[in-house]
């Protein structure tokens, strides 16, 4: 069993946990992702590392309530275990002095962008940060993601906390103000990766999106998480999450992404009425 | 005892074929005690015992059986136990046909002897009565690690640990015994049997670790040589699934087996959703591949309630590399074979998920290096088949987490570990390999008997140490 040592909440669906997990506090780097299990009839999910401290052993997790499982997750407390949680997986980031370097996270992806944005502030790189959301009340960790840029900027779509418009928009901007750019990592929602990627293809920065796939075991025996990169098929578990966006294939993976999307509504329906009643 | 001249075996009983291929619950039901003592009656007990040259762990059969003869049950399933641990097991999945029961003598006239079934009826007995577990020998103070939980790591616990070690298992997964509990459906082998034979493990001081991906929480060298392991058994399996690489396979609806059975059987898919995972088959599944693998696939999608099941495979039934008794057991509840049959591409909607397949006949040519005649495409053989799911069973590699972080482990070209077949001994010293991860996707009874051979090396390095 794998305790939850401190509870967060950072919006309404948005929850912190700091979980009691040496033995991956002590492997795990930026970039990695752990699998969970809640109980003896949840499913396994996956969630990238936001934060870790190897003296305490401890695996930070921050996750948006969007489904059965994590909205379960969140109504747990300080206190309560989980029966399962497996890690470090995945292949860490590239952490290399690049130069200079744009971290962007969008929405709930401004968590595991943060132990790479201060890994690569580590390495040498000057680092840009911009923090994006769809409104103010989902931004978070402000000031700790700030703490790891030379600039920092926030931007909402609709304008209530800094800057209004889309990250592409802010990343232009600076890209236009510095000319050049060494690399840029993005996480969040498949349209921000996307559209990242498609701004920094021409103008050849290198670009990396961590993949948020469907998945099952998260080892590599299953290819549930599969990505079409380039010309070949990734396991995002195993071969990332994440890839070099200029050949990913983001519209399939948001479509793989919606396989399950009419079971994880019946999930969610027998979930919030017991399941007892026949309605669904 | 008389001896029974029936050259027929006694029949197996089962659930009506119609009935069953809508549930998950066991195909066979097992012998009574009367159908296993007349059935052990069959036997001869030859001196010789030709039977146990079959079988990879040398059960010492013909005593075994003399027991049933007397109904002492207690004392058969002891005699099994010095050799197999996990003889549930065994006998369920095991190919009898191919192993112990094709050198029995009553099968040179009529049937062999039902050993697989007998195992099964003892080791079943003893499950319902409560499990007296083996003696071990004393402690050694040696400590051997074991990663991967399947059968070949089972076996090596199991051995090393009555040898007198302290054993720590290391699993992956969140539950112990891998293909035991992920691959092979609940119909063939209730995982309740495979939980209840671990459980017998833990009784003589196996520590299992799920959760623990080894690679990625401490790597074989720090087992080794921080955590004081004496000896590191690999049997990680061969877990990693092939895909044919055609066009449109990463569509909805396109599955690989692996990820069939595992949301199935390990995630309880099917009871979804009472379990939290989901799976999703349409009316017409197609599983592409002829092995046991694509048998249990195929037989599944009919459980979750596809209207048409096929097997799609381009050599002919002859050539199926599946069991006999399983592929009969799917032609009765249903699944259809299209054989002769490949597909070259999936077509699917503007939603991504796949619609048809179109798939090129074949004819059989010249045998090739398997042995097997090789199947030829048949030009302008062409056709589409309307499809809703489709599952890839045409095998599995070995997966390459704990070789791409092991210095020293010489692997071949396809990425199986390399190890002596008779000692099960790698290029890396106080490390041993076997199962599937040596030799690709094999049977469960052969990875055990790989697991046999390495804990014989590992305990008499461990003498020598």
């Amino acid at each position: 069993m794998y305790k939850i040592l401190k509870k967060e909440v950072l919006s309404p669906t948005l929850k912190l946990f700091e979980i009691e997990a040496p033995k991956i506090a002590k492997k795990c780097q930026a970039g990695q992702f752990v699998i969970l299990r809640i109980d003896e009839k949840g499913e396994r999910v996956p969630l990238t590392i936001a934060d870790f401290d190897r003296e305490k052993g401890t695996i930070t997790l921050i996750f948006a309530e969007v489904g059965k499982s994590t909205q379960q997750l969140g109504r747990m407390e300080a206190g309560d275990s989980l029966l399962d949680f497996i890690g470090p997986l995945g292949r860490p980031s590239e952490i290399e002095k690049y130069g200079r370097v744009v971290c962007i996270g969008a929405g709930v992806g401004i968590a595991p962008v943060f132990p790479i944005t201060r890994a690569l502030k580590e390495a040498g790189n000057e680092v840009i940060g911009i923090a994006a959301a769809r409104t103010k009340e989902l931004l978070f960790w402000l000031d700790e993601f700030k703490a790891q840029c030379h600039e920092f900027h926030v931007c909402t779509d609709d304008g209530t906390a800094g800057e209004k418009g889309l990250v592409t928009d802010v990343l232009k901007k600076i890209i236009e103000e510095k000319g050049k750019i060494d690399y840029v990592i993005v996480i969040g929602p498949i349209p921000a990766m996307k559209f990242t990627s498609k701004m920094t293809k021409p103008l050849g920065i290198k670009t990396m999106a961590s993949m948020n796939c469907i998945m099952v075991d998260g080892t590599g025996m299953c290819g549930a998480c599969r990505v079409t990169v380039g010309d070949e098929t990734k396991f995002a578990c195993v071969d990332g999450p994440e890839f070099d966006g200029h050949l990913i294939d983001f519209d399939e993976a948001a479509r793989r992404g919606e396989q399950f999307k009419d079971e994880e509504q019946r999930a969610l329906a027998a979930a919030s009425c017991g399941g007892g009643c026949g309605c669904h | 005892m008389s001896l029974n001249k029936s050259p027929n075996k006694n029949e197996m009983p089962c659930q009506d074929p119609q009935a069953r291929a809508r549930n998950f619950d066991e195909v066979a039901l097992g012998y009574t005690e009367e159908t296993a003592v007349d059935e052990a009656n069959r036997c001869m007990g030859c001196k010789k015992e030709p039977c146990r040259q079959g079988c990879p762990v040398q059960v010492p059969i013909p005593e075994f059986i003399a027991k049933i003869q007397e109904r002492d049950f207690a004392g058969a399933i002891q005699i099994i136990k010095t050799k197999n641990a996990l003889p549930a097991v065994c006998g369920r999945v095991c190919p009898q046909e191919a192993q112990c029961e094709k050198y029995c003598v009553r099968g040179k006239k009529g049937d062999p002897v039902g050993i697989g079934r007998l195992e099964r009826f003892v080791a079943d007995l003893e499950r319902s009565q409560g499990v007296k577990p083996v003696d071990c020998a004393p402690p050694t103070g040696k400590k051997v690690a074991v990663v991967g939980s399947g059968p070949a790591g089972l076996t090596v616990a199991a051995d090393c640990a009555q040898a007198g070690h302290k054993v720590t298992m290391f699993e992956a997964l969140h539950v112990p015994g891998g293909v035991l509990m992920y691959g092979i459906p609940e119909f063939r082998l209730p995982k309740a049997i495979v939980q209840a034979e671990i459980d017998n493990l833990r009784k003589i001081g196996v520590d299992i670790q799920v959760n623990s991906v080894i690679g990625a929480i401490d790597t074989v060298d720090e087992l080794l040589e921080n955590e004081g392991y004496d000896a590191v058994f690999l049997g990680t399996g061969a877990g990693l699934p092939y895909f044919l690489g055609i066009p449109g396979e990463n569509m909805n609806g396109v599955y690989s087996a692996n990820e069939f059975l595992t949301r199935t059987n390990l995630m309880k898919a099917y009871l979804f959703p009472e379990y939290d995972t989901p799976i999703k088959v349409g009316k017409v599944v197609v599983t592409l591949g002829g092995g046991n693998v694509a048998m249990d696939c195929a037989r599944t999608a009919l459980r979750l309630g596809a209207e048409k099941s096929y097997i799609v495979y381009r050599r002919s039934m002859d050539e199926l590399p599946a069991r006999i008794e399983e592929v009969h057991h799917a032609q009765e509840e249903g699944v259809i074979f299209n054989i002769l049959t490949n597909p070259t591409k999936l077509m699917g909607n503007d939603k991504n998920w796949v619609t048809s397949m179109e798939c090129l006949r074949y004819e059989l040519g010249e045998p090739d290096a398997s042995g097997r005649r090789s199947p030829v495409p048949i030009k302008g053989s062409e056709f589409v088949m309307d499809v809703d799911t489709v599952v890839v069973a045409i095998g599995q590699g070995p997966n390459p987490l704990v070789p791409r972080t092991t210095k020293g482990l010489e692997t071949n070209k396809k990425g199986n570990i390399v190890a002596s077949e008779e000692t099960g001994a790698t290029s890396k010293p106080k490390c041993f390999a076997g199962g599937d991860v040596v030799t690709g996707a094999a049977t469960v009874i052969k990875a055990m008997g790989a697991g046999r051979v390495a804990a014989t090396s590992i305990c008499e390095m461990l003498k020598n140490s």
